[in-house]
């Protein structure tokens, strides 16, 4: 131990602690300044910056002694007396901040350029903020709210960009920030990790470190001997299930007869510190029988392939998913014109900023019997009672977290709480048990807390992915233009365990004919498992990898027909009366001709700007540039017969005087702004201004179950709940209104927190007032059932809505290095109603981002199991340098069942941005990419050529098969 | 997690040499810890028992002018080197080449020392200060002494100054003058990891209308940072015209070793992108010669 003296946020500070100590530690466990986030440990994602002596330092790698005496400003020390730093402000302006795990870092890194210019005496550009903040990440925002931010707090005049939508009502369509916004732009913000117990251990993971093995014993007696280690657990300590599983139960939580993927978990350690723990890994023995690998879905579907799951009638095949329309000889001896090209997709990460993190507290744990209080700086109403075994955790699912859990434990549902903490994004890699079972098997165990938080590459090691693909698909036109079949393909690499594998490629499947009316549709998808990291949900949920292998395939056809591509599309689109490939007749809400409109409106816009006339493409030294467009479309909620509902309780209460209400349900924010729209929906039936309607998520002891955050239906399902819920509370308010008001209850207004009618008034705090005292209570629970949808294979109503994309891409490409930049992008979207334009948007551009990071930089690369990304820095998502230009269209086709016709935006741009771009490759250069994310060394290669086809994507081993036949004698039997 | 136990910041050259000495291999040099941390973290090297910073040497932390050279301490790092404005126009290669390293987080606490005792055949800053003809003064057990830079690379990743013993004091290099100018570009991938595909820096001195003579280095052209003799004799006594520069890209080509780095870079890539950048950069530096302006590019991107 050595004395630290440092000066933080202006006052010094002096900490007696190991030398080995990097800053960021220091700050978060030493001083308690949570605010500064650590996403990777690996000076790669720069969210914690922290300035010292002036310069803004990635904490996660500087030593603390290196910083001995110096001057430390963190995230806390920006406010100053209740009084926002212009940055911060600027940040809840421009909705800049979604999941808040990056905002303090790009917030002080922000800062310090802004002090930089300021002593200078310069104003800030757009590029002094890029190189600024290259290498601080953002996986939310798409960056281009940021720039806007930095630029409104260096005194430019910049507005928040807030697409044009309908007229608002009170609160629905007004642009406001999320109510969780202010305490992440301070640093306030719970996330797990911010969460300190006393006595609490730290728990670590024993991976397997190899693809497929036989597990011939497991000897942890080394490791249990080794002071410090409180419990060593394997499969034996598991007291009732062994698997869990979202769809099939099938997935162990500590491996006993085999393991099936390199992250698979075969032992859990609970120790006094981390160093300890990492020493007991190593001690433990795990004598395997090492198997042959299944590397990838193709090999899966060979008869040969080594079985991931013997017990399973099907051998790899996970799930065969049909999709048949029409007759499809018909529709192609109808077809003019015939393309069939095959596409393949990598697996990708999700990268939300904060690794996973979960706390077990055991049932009965009483803080003061290990001398120490909970902190109570814990805003968000967390009831800190462990009178259950409750586990705290980032988690878009807390209701099956719960029910996984208690199955492994072999307890009741009941006797198992799950708190969801803020989280740092999920993007669909949340929804899978992460460490929950193994904490609460640990807490148990030692009668401690345990916190387990996965270090990024433990988190890339271990967590479900986007499905890699292979998809051969063959799109039949008539000379008209009009499409007359088509037919695809799709091999699906699901991984060692089922995950949402199903209902991911299920998704993959029935959109992979694309938004079109299409008469004559046949559709095989092959969801394998294999001896990779488990894939599942991932924004996009399958319809990513399909639109990009459908739109390409459009813009082929177009060529051939020599028609305009907008012109094919429109078609072809989708729209009311029209049918998709599942029989699903559309009767309302199909906003997409629109969308397609706003495309041809504003590329032609571009180019009236620049007083030149529209052209697809053209060239400027050695520079070509192009444009390309993508249409795609996502349906809302669980769908295909799936019981899709959630629950919402709304309470009120009087405080202070004022007239509260908090909607609490159990589904999960994870950046996405579902606190804004709770309670937008709540305000807008209630009357009362949005300020005082707080939301409480996820805590499964007090907010009924929302069920799974994904599939694009928070919005739609746990905003109809809260609705609804508000809207029965209104009704008992106006009762008691209407008594003391001498009016009937039809009669009273309810607006800006009062109640009028007639010249009458009364304040809603009042009518809770009254109504309490007649004895009614004030909090409403309402189960919302959205309405019933049809399986696949049945016909009629597969889902209950969809929302409509169309993406237009600008690039630019070198023509000698193949580097290709993004300029532009115009994405128009029907999204049934804006609920909030300001997180709407937030939503529209970090989509587009993502997708983006698809089509140019993301790939998780591995190779016979062994994944080759095993840390952030060789897995670049989008930096702030790679926003383009972003214009945002909104189109507004309401749906009778969403609320106030809100659908699902959730995933809908981050579906068409990979064909855009694509397509706008091919029109600069003439290449066509059939494998992503593009690799500019084999485009470069194809260009010399004069190659029309480019078969390799960054991160292959082998060019995409082009033969158009049959990928595989069809895998089922 | 704890990765090393001691850490020294010590306040003279001989002061750290002998706490490297002490530990006897089991502490070695740190800059900005920014390639060696994540080493020692991922496994790639053992962790130590301590570390020695040298950012509080007396007179490492600052660029000077000494004996017609610019001298830049082991604490100097990428950013102080780029908002020099000393180097920014008579070492232009060099901000250009530690501009472009990490972000500004990473440049301010990486140094170039670190960089150059990291021996990466593509080491940004390493490439720039090669073509500048640049010097490292090691300090270790045999005293301290001045080595041209090439001299010390004995193969990927590896130095004869050995960290363990050993710590790069200073790097110097003679500022271009009249008639001289100096530029670097590199090529990087969207995807994988932080190193270029390839990067190169050439220093050109005019003579009227001939170039007189010429530096450059390429990474990673060999298993070292490499120095591109064969093209630098081929272009002393040329005439700076593009047809000039397109045949020194050819000889350029006859000497370099490319190799397909898995993920990063094909050969056939590399061999191209010569090719393509190799007479930009020495088109840039002739240019800067001749008007004897030079603005850094690039820096930042
Ligand atoms: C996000 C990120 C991006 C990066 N991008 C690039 C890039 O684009 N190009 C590039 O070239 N590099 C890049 N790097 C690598 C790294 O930042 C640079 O190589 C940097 O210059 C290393 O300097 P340092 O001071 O941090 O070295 P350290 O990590 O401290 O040390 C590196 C090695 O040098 C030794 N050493 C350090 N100082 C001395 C000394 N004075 N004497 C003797 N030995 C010493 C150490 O023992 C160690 O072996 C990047 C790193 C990160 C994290
Ligand atoms: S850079 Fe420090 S946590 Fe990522
Ligand atoms: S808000 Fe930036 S990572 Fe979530």
């Amino acid at each position: 131990m050595s004395l630290l003296k440092l000066t933080v946020n202006g006052k010094p500070v002096e900490v007696d602690v190991p030398e080995s100590r990097y800053l960021a530690e220091v700050l978060r466990y030493d001083l308690g300044l949570t605010g500064t986030k650590i996403g990777c440990n690996e000076s790669e994602c720069g969210i914690c910056s922290v300035i010292v002596n002036g310069r803004p330092v990635n904490s996660c790698i500087y030593p603390a002694f290196k910083a001995q005496g110096a001057d430390v400003t963190t995230i806390e020390g920006l406010d100053k007396e209740g009084q926002l730093h212009p940055v911060q402000q600027a940040f809840l302006d421009h909705g800049a901040v979604q999941c808040g795990f990056c905002t303090p870092g790009l917030i002080m890194t922000a800062k310090a350029l802004l002090d930089d210019k300021k002593a200078a005496g310069e104003r800030v550009s757009e590029a002094d903020v890029k190189v600024a903040l290259k290498d601080t990440y953002c996986r939310c925002t798409g960056y281009q709210s940021v720039i806007n931010a930095i630029l409104q707090a260096s005194g430019e005049d910049v507005k928040p960009y807030i697409p044009e939508t309908k007229t608002p009502h009170r609160t629905v369509g007004r642009a406001l920030a999320n109510p969780d916004s202010l305490a992440k732009i301070t640093g306030r913000a719970m996330y797990t990790d911010d969460f300190c117990f006393p006595g609490m251990l730290v728990g670590r993971t024993k991976r397997a470190g190899l693809a497929h093995a036989r597990i011939r014993s497991i000897d942890t007696s080394a490791a249990e001997a080794l002071p410090g280690v409180v419990a060593v657990l394997t499969h034996k300590d598991v007291p009732g299930r062994k698997n869990h599983g979202l769809v099939s139960v099938d997935w162990p939580a500590l491996c006993y007869d085999k393991v099936r993927y390199a992250g698979d978990a075969v032992a859990v350690v609970a120790a006094e510190s981390e160093d300890v723990a990492a020493e007991a890994l190593e001690l433990i023995q795990v004598d395997y029988e090492p198997l042959p690998v299944v590397n990838d879905a193709l090999q899966a579907a060979q008869p040969d392939a080594p079985i991931v799951h013997e017990e399973r009638p099907d051998g790899n095949l996970l799930k065969h998913i049909k999709v048949r329309k029409g007759s499809i000889d018909q529709g192609f001896a109808d077809a003019d014109v015939i393309v069939e090209k095959t596409y393949r997709t990598p697996m990708t990460e999700q990268m939300f900023l904060e690794p996973e993190c979960s706390i077990g507290v055991p049932k009965g744990y009483n803080p003061e019997s290990f001398g120490g209080r909970v902190d109570p700086k814990a805003e968000r109403g967390i009831h800190f009672q462990h009178d259950k075994t409750t586990i705290y955790c980032g988690t878009q699912i807390p209701y099956l977290d719960r029910d996984q859990t208690a199955a492994a434990l072999g307890v009741a549902n009941e006797d198992i709480r799950i708190v969801a903490a803020l989280m740092g994004g999920g993007f669909g890699g949340k929804e899978d048990i992460a460490a929950q079972i193994h904490v609460a098997l640990l807490a148990e165990r030692t009668g401690r807390p345990v916190k387990m938080l996965y270090t990024r590459a433990e988190s890339l090691l271990f967590h479900p992915k986007r499905h890699a693909t292979v998809i051969r698909i063959k799109t039949g036109a008539k000379r008209d233009g009009r499409l007359t079949a088509v037919e695809a393909e799709l091999y699906g690499d699901g991984g060692a365990y089922a995950s949402l594998s199903e209902k991911v490629m299920t998704r993959a499947t029935t959109h992979a004919s694309g938004p079109y009316e299409v008469p004559h549709v046949v559709v095989d998808c092959y969801a394998m498992y294999t001896n990779n990291t488990p894939c599942g949900a991932f924004r996009g949920f399958g319809v990513t990898q399909s639109c990009y292998a459908v739109e390409s395939n459009m813009d082929l056809v177009a060529e051939e027909l020599g028609m305009d591509p907008i012109e094919f599309r429109r078609v072809n689109a989708l729209d009311v009366g029209g049918t998709t490939c599942t029989g699903q007749v559309m009767r309302e809400s199909v906003g997409l001709k629109e969308c397609i409109d706003w495309l041809e409106k504003d590329m032609r816009a571009h180019h009236e700007e620049n007083g030149t006339p529209f052209q697809w493409s053209w060239a400027d030294g050695t520079k070509r540039y192009a444009w390309g467009i993508g249409i795609g479309y996502k349906n809302t909620g669980l769908g295909g017969g799936a019981p899709d509902k959630a629950s919402a309780i709304v309470e009120a209460w009087v405080e202070d005087g004022k007239a509260i209400a908090e909607v609490r349900t159990s589904s999960a924010e994870m950046g996405q702004g579902l606190p804004a729209v709770l309670a937008a929906c709540a305000s807008e039936e209630l009357g009362l201004p949005y300020e005082q309607v707080r939301v409480l998520l996820g805590d499964t002891d007090h907010c009924p179950d929302g069920g799974p955050t994904t599939a694009s239906r928070q919005t739609y399902v746990s905003g109809n709940a809260a609705r609804l819920a508000a809207k029965q509370l209104r009704l008992i308010l106006a009762t008691a209104a209407a008594n003391k008001l001498g009016h009937s209850a039809g009669e009273l207004e309810f607006a800006d927190g009062h109640i009028v009618c007639n010249g009458s008034r009364a304040s809603i705090a009042d009518a809770i007032q009254w109504a309490q005292e007649s004895g009614q209570s004030t909090k409403i629970e309402h189960e919302y059932w959205a309405p019933k949808t049809q399986p696949l294979g049945t016909g009629g109503d597969m889902h209950v809505a969809f929302g409509f994309g169309a993406q237009a891409a600008l690039v630019e490409i070198d023509s000698e290095t193949a580097e290709i930049k993004v300029k532009k992008i115009i994405g128009a979207n029907d999204v049934g109603r804006a609920i909030n334009p300001l997180t709407l948007e937030g939503q529209i551009e970090g989509g587009i981002i993502m997708c983006l990071g698809n089509t140019l930089t993301e790939h998780f690369v591995t190779d016979q199991g062994a994944p080759w990304t095993d840390v952030m820095a060789r897995y670049k998502m989008p930096s702030i340098k790679h926003t383009p230009k972003i214009i945002s269209r909104i189109v507004e086709h309401e749906t009778a069942d969403g609320p106030f016709g809100a659908k699902g935006i959730g995933e809908l741009s981050s579906i068409p941005t990979t064909p855009a771009i694509t397509n706008a490759i091919y029109n600069a250069v003439g290449v066509r990419v059939y494998s992503v994310p593009v690799d500019q060394d084999s485009l470069l290669m194809a260009m010399k050529a004069g190659e029309k086809e480019c078969l390799m994507g960054w991160g292959d081993f082998e060019p995409v098969p082009s033969v158009p036949d049959r990928i595989l004698v069809s895998a089922e039997g | 997690m704890a990765y090393w136990k001691d850490y020294y910041t010590p306040t003279t050259v001989e002061e750290a040499v002998a706490i490297l000495a002490r530990y006897e291999g089991k502490a070695c040099m740190i800059g900005g810890g920014t390639d060696l941390l994540l080493e020692i973290q991922q496994g790639h090297r053992p962790k130590m028992d301590a570390l020695v910073d040298p950012t509080r040497i007396e007179g490492l932390q600052e660029i000077v002018e000494e004996d017609g050279f610019l001298v830049i301490g082991a604490g100097v790092t990428h950013t102080t080197i780029v908002n020099d404005e000393r180097v920014r126009s008579r070492g232009t290669c060099l901000v250009e080449s530690c501009g472009v390293i990490g972000g500004p987080q990473v440049r301010n606490v990486a140094t170039l020392a670190g960089n150059i005792a990291h021996a990466l055949p593509a080491g940004d800053g390493t490439i720039g200060t090669l073509a500048l003809g640049g010097e490292i003064q090691v300090a270790g057990p045999d005293g301290i002494h001045w080595f041209p830079m090439e001299e010390t690379f004995i193969g990927p990743g590896k130095s004869t100054v050995d960290a363990k013993q050993m710590m790069i004091a200073r790097i110097r290099f003679r500022p271009t003058g009249d008639q001289e100018g100096s530029a670097f570009r590199r090529v990087m991938r969207p995807q994988g990891i932080a190193l270029p595909m390839i990067g190169m820096a050439a220093r050109v001195q005019l003579q009227g209308d001939v170039i007189e003579s010429c530096r450059i280095a390429i990474g990673p052209a060999s298993k070292v940072p490499f120095l591109a003799v064969e093209t630098m004799k081929f272009l002393a006594g040329q005439p700076p015209t593009s047809d000039t520069f397109a045949k020194a890209a050819e000889v350029a080509l006859e000497e370099v070793q490319l190799r397909t780095s898995p993920h990063r870079a094909s050969a056939e890539y590399r061999e191209e992108m010569i090719r393509v950048q190799l007479p930009k950069t020495v088109a840039k530096a002739v240019e800067r010669a001749q008007s004897g302006q030079a603005v850094p590019e690039g820096v930042g991107a």
